[in-house]
This record gives C-alpha cells, structure tokens and sequence, in this order.
C-alpha cells in the first residue's frame, strides 16, 4: 500500500496522520509538500491532515484548495484513489470541490477541543465497513470551522446516497443534521471533523480511529 | 483602478459571528438594531485591462465560495 500525506503551511496534524497511516496501514507513507506539483506515482490513498492551513485566511481551506498538489489530488481522486480529509483536510476538500457543502463558523463561536460521540450511520464504504451501522464511537474534535452547511435539496441527496459516514450523537457545533463526517458520491472520498489519527492506540486515550485505517487497507487489499 | 468586492452570507445561512457582534452592540448600549450580519470586503489593484468577466471569475473561483456566500463587484 502506497500512501501520501500532505503538508500545508500551517498544517499540524500531518505528523499524528502519517503515523497512524504507518503503523495502522503500515506500507510506504510519502510526506508531500503543498507546493509540488505531483504526486508519488502509485498512490492508494491520500490523506488530508488536521491545522491551520495558510492560517485560514480568507476562508478555513481556501487557499490550500488553490495550491498545486490539489490539482493532483482531484485528478487522483477522479480516478478513484482513497482520499481522507479530517478537520482542515475535511474544510480543504469541500473548497476544492470534492465534497459538497462547506464548514462555518461553531455555532457557538467557541473552538472545541474535547472527545465527542458519533454514530456511525455508513458501514459500507472504503473508510467505515470496518464499523457497524449505527454503532457508537468516540473520537476528539478540535476545531472553530466545523458547522457543515448545505443546502436542504443537498442534505436530502446526501442522506438518501448514504453518504452521511458520522453524526454526532450529541450537540457540537451546530453541523446541519448533526453531520461530522461526507462521502463523496463515488465513495473513496471522506471528509470528518473529528481526528480518527488522535485515537489509534490505547495510550491515546481511545481506539475507535483505528478501524477506519484498518478499513481503507482491508478495502485496498480486498480490491 | 480599484476594485471592491463585497463578500457576505447568502440569506438563511446562520452567520455566528454577526449574531456575536449584535450581542456587543447590544451590550454597549444600544438600542434598535434588529439583526447584524458580517461579511468581508476584498479591494483588488487591478489595471485598465481586467475585464469584468476576470473580476467575476476571481470571484467565483476563489473570493467568495458560492455554497454560503454571495459577492457584488463595484469598480471605484
């Protein structure tokens, strides 16, 4: 398995995500630096780390959307490569256009940073077969921009697609249908909020992330 | 010339931000303000040969993100 993890200024959770791709999915991992062009050849997944990209000026992932690796992280993704956003990844991919919808403002101002519960209402894509439908899971949040917003016309197709992956089972931060966490409609792209790299060990505090990196190389291997 | 781009909320998208700001307002004093909405204004330094078609694909492409914002261009 081939992997790359992608670096923006201001990126700060990319570390915390290559490690967990190394020791959960194991392979190689490729640190990629926002300014190249191109990606390693071969990729199978790409992931999108946490931060603070271009210290979210103009919008939260506005200008790392614009920057040149994301023209080849659209083309990978077109052609069906895994691709993971968490958090800033997550508000990256709704700005390149990969996902739909877009991550505001916490409804209550505040940034928040603290375990939260999700229930998982996918278990059948790439990233989350590895969990059962509507089970229970904790993973931290830490964010300001996390209220995802679309339109209700677009909420009813997610919904209906079963394209809805995670929802916080309790209020967070004012996300239209409690929704943490999208999948684009071909299904090898994932956008959440919440930091499954944060929980892949028990020293962590927590190891309910860890089934989503076992998914994604299950997925790989079983393709 | 300059140019001035307006970005602001579309209506019906919670704006947290102005809902905080009217609290303020609130709390200094004032009186009679019904609602505040925040938004952003973008001056660009552009040359005579930037078409309007141009301004409204920075716009479009990058300025304001069409899922939750509107934008008007006004050339000074």
């Amino acid at each position: 398995m081939r992997s790359a993890v992608i670096t923006f200024p201001g990126s700060n959770c990319d570390r915390d995500m290559a490690v967990a791709v190394e020791q959960v999915c194991g392979g190689e991992v490729h640190r990629v630096w926002h300014g190249d062009a191109a990606l390693p050849e071969g990729l199978d997944f790409i992931a999108l780390p946490g931060g603070f990209s271009y210290g979210d000026y103009l919008r939260s992932g506005a200008m790392a959307a614009r920057s040149p690796i994301m023209r080849a992280v659209i083309e990978a993704a077109g052609r069906g490569v895994k691709v993971l956003g968490v958090c800033n990844g997550f508000q990256v991919l709704t700005e390149a256009g990969l996902l739909p919808g877009a991550l505001m403002r916490n409804a209550g101002i505040r940034f928040v940073c603290r375990e939260v519960k999700l229930t998982v209402e996918n278990n059948t894509s790439a990233f989350t077969h590895r969990y059962l439908k509507g089970q229970t899971i904790t993973i931290p949040v830490a964010h300001h921009d996390g209220n995802f917003f679309a339109d209700d016309a677009t909420l009813d197709r997610l919904e209906g697609e079963g394209r809805v992956a995670f929802r916080y089972a309790e209020e967070v931060n004012g996300s239209a249908r409690n929704i943490a966490g999208v999948l684009n409609e071909g299904g090898n792209v994932l956008g959440m909020m919440p930091h499954p790299e944060r929980f892949i060990e028990a020293a962590q505090g927590g190891i309910d992330g860890r089934a989503l990196f076992e998914g994604v190389t299950k997925a790989l291997l079983s393709a | 010339m300059k140019v001035r781009v307006y970005v602001s909320l579309k209506n019906g998208v919670l704006d947290p931000q102005g809902r905080a700001i009217h609290h303020a307002i609130e709390g200094l004093g004032f009186s009679g303000v019904s609602d505040v909405r925040a938004g952003r204004l973008i001056e660009l330094e552009v040359d005579e040969t930037v078409s309007d078609a141009a301004l409204e694909e920075m716009a479009q492409k990058l300025l304001a993100n069409l899922v939750i914002e509107n934008y008007r261009i006004e050339r000074v």
